[in-house]
């Protein structure tokens, strides 16, 4: 609550809105008690009297009513009124779209279309046909602007509700024993909640405005009873002779929906999760540097990672999420990165490119040598002309490379022009091309498919197009082939294979999976808590694995073909990398742990071509996993 | 006695129906019929799309049937009603978290089943739910937190304590472990191997992972758009596999120290369901497909000891 308060008055124009607001609702609420005199007493004799005037002090009406105390009523009731439309129309809103959305099937199709029907009359003429029908009146005005809000919160509330009734917690209660009506109670309405809230704050000024359109109109409160659209609409004839009659009211009207719309945008923002992690603002084309020491000379591999560090700053947390990592490599090389989820991986390869999202994320410590040149330090002109050209990524879902709303060529097209400059005709049969070699049977006809046309493999196989578009130099693959079926996973991987034979590419290739470093990597490291603990030749780290946590790691997997067995799990979870352990960050769950691993800095010890950060290799290496 | 035996179960799905028309018919599971001893672990694995969950949510009750019959622990369901199918058989959720009310504390998740299913009152609710937590190896003070509290193998853990709440005997496992990390992976499966020895369980456990199926199971389902293509002892369905398409699966698995290489197809295109093929539906892409093959679907057939698969070129040996 506290936080959500922090977070509504950063926004200056929600706080302004909140403190205009509760000062009009505290006038409003005080009003009875407060010497004014009766609003509805009429003195012919005082009419038009000007503001500031003896005992009047807003002046008085073409009836010589105190207008100050017409205005403190009138904001009362058209307040009250605004305020009971809104809770009427949520709350019978959303039921409907609560059990629309529940139901879904036929009951749903007849519901939403009978609230498409109402959505189609324009608003205020709709409002109007009501009040007509039932007769002028407040109570009449007031079920009239509730009515034609109604639709709104159907509509927004069967959106919400129909993601929840497919959730699995919905169909884990049912497998409880638990009715329609009770899950409706217990399962949807709490997590709806906040979605008719927001509706609620951003809709109620429009309805106090309806409202006090249809008063002005002389359909809503009836004389003498004021409120503020009829306020307005009395002084309408005096407009020119005595302005202050219709300001006053006017003013008001303006403060309250200004103050409310105000506030409604500040909540629904304050509520947006995405906002706490502390992305206020979008971010930045390339990720911050901040970097204290002077960056280590570029290396003259093709890609290597020096002493890389990448944090994210959250409050007052600081995630080291990369925390000093060293890679390399040169051109026909396929490096392996292995490691869970949290363990840096992503972010490392992201680092690369600046892709990381800043704020929060920020590279604080080392470099990144390409061709010789520090992409740390480089500008944004310069990445961007390297994004995509020499350097390109295959990500885990092709959705968030592939536009949904583009064919497939196109996408391609694009992306080789936004390099060179390549007549249209040219760049298409470099298209089709670049999707045949990715094997996609029919090229030439499925390079004017949408992606929502082609299977998940195939669509990872256009993103795999789409980083060869340039001929980059380097690929870095993230979990390409996870979400993908092994038949299809199989296919992906010997393309990789090939292309890099083919092309002499250099790739980073991601995963969690050691059969696929085993097929594909010359080298692999092995990430734990944002840092390297094994590096090498993957055949040798396969064979004889040096540290505990990747020969730990290796036996928690199954292999086809080992038959029905216990697996060896690892006891514990990894450490979150804003509270990392002095020593070594694998300590708490090593078999082999001594009280000097948990003392200073370890440090990645090379040993011939490979590399590991463990005090006691040799152990660990004489050692059978059991357990 | 088997815990669950299956005939000829189909559901047809309507895709494209709209208020006054109606829609085409989409067979997501075409004609299944299967057993399920008592206390075994029956591994179920295909590709993506192929029927899978819809198969399990028929087996609890979530989804009707289109056709066919269900019965479990000997007792014929006829109808579709979660609440009574939920104290024989329960569901362990593929993501741990998205199966967690947020909005309810833990303890209110793990009593649900206790109050609705078994009615059981405060005190006796309580004691069981400890017990439920030791056996799960979770601490009691986590039964007040809510569930974003949680890391996925903890939450797969409490998951798997609301099954055990509804006392049920079988359990389906619809890929318990994808979405962990592999470290938490062998902690939930050890778990799971526990638990089934501990209370007598019996498990249909859907993977996508081979290996992990392999590791787990006594027998092995193999399932190809919408049916049973081959089913047989988990430790020889993958190394002497009868079906072409599962000697695909099998050799499509990354293994350390094979040969990087696509295992050969002829095409990998799966069958369009709005127009299925009228012979076996993995003609298209089989290297063993015959004339034969194109007009006829294969039936289920017995081909070795318990060893059953619907094909009419079976591979030898
Ligand atoms: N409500 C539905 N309406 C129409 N078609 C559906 C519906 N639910 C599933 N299907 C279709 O039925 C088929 C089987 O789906 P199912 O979810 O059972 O697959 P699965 O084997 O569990 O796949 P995955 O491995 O991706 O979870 C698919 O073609 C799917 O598109
Ligand atoms: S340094 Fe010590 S605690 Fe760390 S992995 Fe090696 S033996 Fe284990
Ligand atoms: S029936 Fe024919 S097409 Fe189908 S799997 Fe067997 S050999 Fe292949
Ligand atoms: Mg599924």
């Amino acid at each position: 609550m506290i936080q959500f308060l922090k977070l509504l008055f950063r926004n200056r124009l929600a706080g302004l809105g909140a403190v205009v607001l509760t000062f009009i609702l505290l006038l409003a609420l005080l009003t009875p008690i407060l010497p004014l005199p009766d609003p509805d007493i009429t003195a012919t004799g005082d009419r038009f009297m000007p503001p500031f005037s003896d005992g009047h002090l807003l002046g008085t009406d073409h009836l010589g009513r105190d207008l100050l105390s017409r205005l403190m009523w009138g904001t009362r009731l058209s307040l009250a009124v605004g305020a009971a439309a809104a809770l009427i129309a949520a709350f019978i809103g959303s039921t409907i779209g609560i059990v629309a959305g529940f139901l879904s099937g036929r009951t749903d199709n007849v519901i939403m279309r009978l609230v498409d029907m109402l959505m189609a009359f324009p608003y205020i003429l709709l409002a109007l046909a009501i009040v007509a029908a039932l007769g002028p009146g407040l109570i009449n005005a007031l079920i009239a602007v509730a009515a034609v809000n109604i639709p709104f919160f159907a509509r927004n509330i069967r959106g919400v509700t129909v993601g929840l009734a497919n959730k699995e917690f919905v169909d884990a209660a049912r497998l409880s024993g638990m009715s329609n009506i009770q899950i409706i109670l217990s399962e949807i309405l709490p997590n709806v909640l906040p979605v008719i809230v927001i509706a609620m704050s951003t809709t109620v000024g429009w309805m106090i405005l309806e409202t006090a359109g249809l008063s002005f109109l002389g359909l809503g409160s009836q004389p003498p009873q004021a409120d503020l659209g009829s306020m307005l609409g009395e002084a309408r004839a005096a407009l020119i002779t005595s302005p202050h009659t219709s300001i006053v009211p006017g003013i008001m009207i303006f403060l309250i929906v200004m103050s409310i719309n105000l506030l409604g945008d500040g909540v629904r923002d304050a509520i947006d999760p995405r906002l706490k992690s502390g992305a206020l603002s979008r971010p930045l084309p390339a990720t911050i540097v901040e970097r204290k020491e002077t960056p280590p000379v570029a290396s003259d591999d093709l890609l290597a990672l020096q002493d890389l560090r990448t944090e994210f700053h959250v409050g007052d947390r600081t995630y080291k999420a990369v925390g000093g990592v060293s890679l390399k490599v040169n051109k026909g090389e396929c490096l392996g990165i292995i490691g869970e989820s949290g363990s840096g991986k992503s972010v490392t390869a992201l680092s690369v490119m600046g892709l990381v999202a800043s704020p929060p994320g920020k590279i604080v410590g080392g470099a990144v040598s390409f061709q010789g040149n520090d992409l740390v330090g480089a500008s944004y002109d310069e990445l961007r002309a390297l994004r995509g050209d020499r350097v390109a990524y295959i990500f885990q879902d092709p959705l968030s490379t592939l536009h949904p709303l583009y064919k497939v060529g196109d996408q391609l097209i694009e992306a080789m022009q936004a390099h060179r400059r390549m007549p249209q005709k040219e760049a298409r049969a470099r298209a089709i091309e670049l999707l045949d070699s990715v094997r996609i049977p029919n090229a030439a006809r499925r390079v004017d498919n949408y992606p929502h046309e082609m299977s998940g493999g195939m669509r990872q196989r256009v993103s795999i197009a789409m980083a060869l578009a340039n001929e980059p130099d380097v690929i870095i693959a993230d979990e390409p082939t996870t979400a993908l079926d092994v038949t299809v996973q199989a296919q992906i991987l010997s393309l990789l294979d090939d292309l890099r034979r083919e092309r002499d590419l250099a790739i980073v290739f991601i995963t969690h999976d050691f059969g696929v470093v085993a097929q594909l990597c010359d080298r692999v490291a092995v990430m734990y808590a944002g840092r390297i603990v094994e590096e090498g030749p993957t055949a040798a780290i396969l064979d004889d694995p040096q540290h505990p946590y990747t020969k730990r790691l290796m036996a928690c997997v199954p292999e086809l073909g080992g038959g029905k067995r216990e697996l060896h799990a690892i006891a514990g979870l990894p450490p979150a990398v804003d509270r990392l352990p002095q020593g070594c960050a694998f300590a708490p769950r090593c078999e082999f742990a001594q009280d000097v691993c948990r003392q200073g800095e370890i440090k990645l010890e090379p040993n011939g071509d490979r590399a590991v950060r463990c005090l006691f290799p040799d152990k660990v290496s004489q050692t059978e996993v059991t357990s | 006695m088997n815990a669950l035996e299956v005939k000829n179960l189909t559901k047809t799905f309507e895709v494209g129906k709209t208020l006054f028309t109606k829609g085409q018919g989409v067979k997501a599971v075409r004609g299944m019929s299967f057993d399920v001893r008592d206390g075994e672990t029956l591994g179920i694995v295909g590709e993506s799309g192929c029927g899978k969950s819809t198969l399990a949510r028929m087996l609890v009750g979530l989804l009707p049937p289109s056709e066919g019959d269900i019965q479990i622990e000997g007792k014929v369901q006829d109808k579709a009603n979660p609440r009574e199918f939920g104290q024989m058989i329960q569901y362990v959720f593929q993501d741990p978290i998205s199966s967690l009310n947020p909005r309810k504390t833990i303890r209110q998740i793990i009593e649900t089943p206790l109050k609705r299913l078994h009615g059981m009152g405060k005190a006796e609710r309580s004691k069981r739910i400890s017990e439920i937590f030791a056996s799960v190896n979770l601490r009691e003070e986590f039964l007040d937190r809510y569930p974003h509290e949680f890391s996925g193998g903890q939450a797969q853990r409490i998951g798997i304590a609301r099954a055990l709440a509804a006392a049920a005997r079988i359990l389906i496992l619809d890929e318990p472990v994808s979405a962990l990390d592999v470290s938490v992976q062998a902690q939930v499966l050890n778990l799971l191997a526990e638990l089934k020895k501990e209370f007598g369980l019996t498990y249909l456990f859907i993977s996508h992972d081979l290996a992990v199926v392999e590791a787990v199971s006594d027998r092995v389902m193999v399932l190809y758009f919408g049916a049973i293509v081959e089913v047989g002892p988990a430790d020889a369905i993958f190394k002497h596999a009868k079906h072409p398409y599962t000697k695909l699966l099998a050799d499509s698995a990354p293994v350390v120290g094979r040969a990087l290489e696509a295992p050969k197809q002829k095409a990998d295109e799966l069958p369009d369901p709005l127009n299925p093929p009228k012979g076996c539906p993995f003609a298209k892409r089989c290297i063993y497909a015959t004339d034969i093959c194109e007009t006829t679907d294969p039936a289920l057939i017995e081909m070795g000891e318990d060893h059953f698969a619907a094909c009419h070129n079976p591979i030898k040996g």
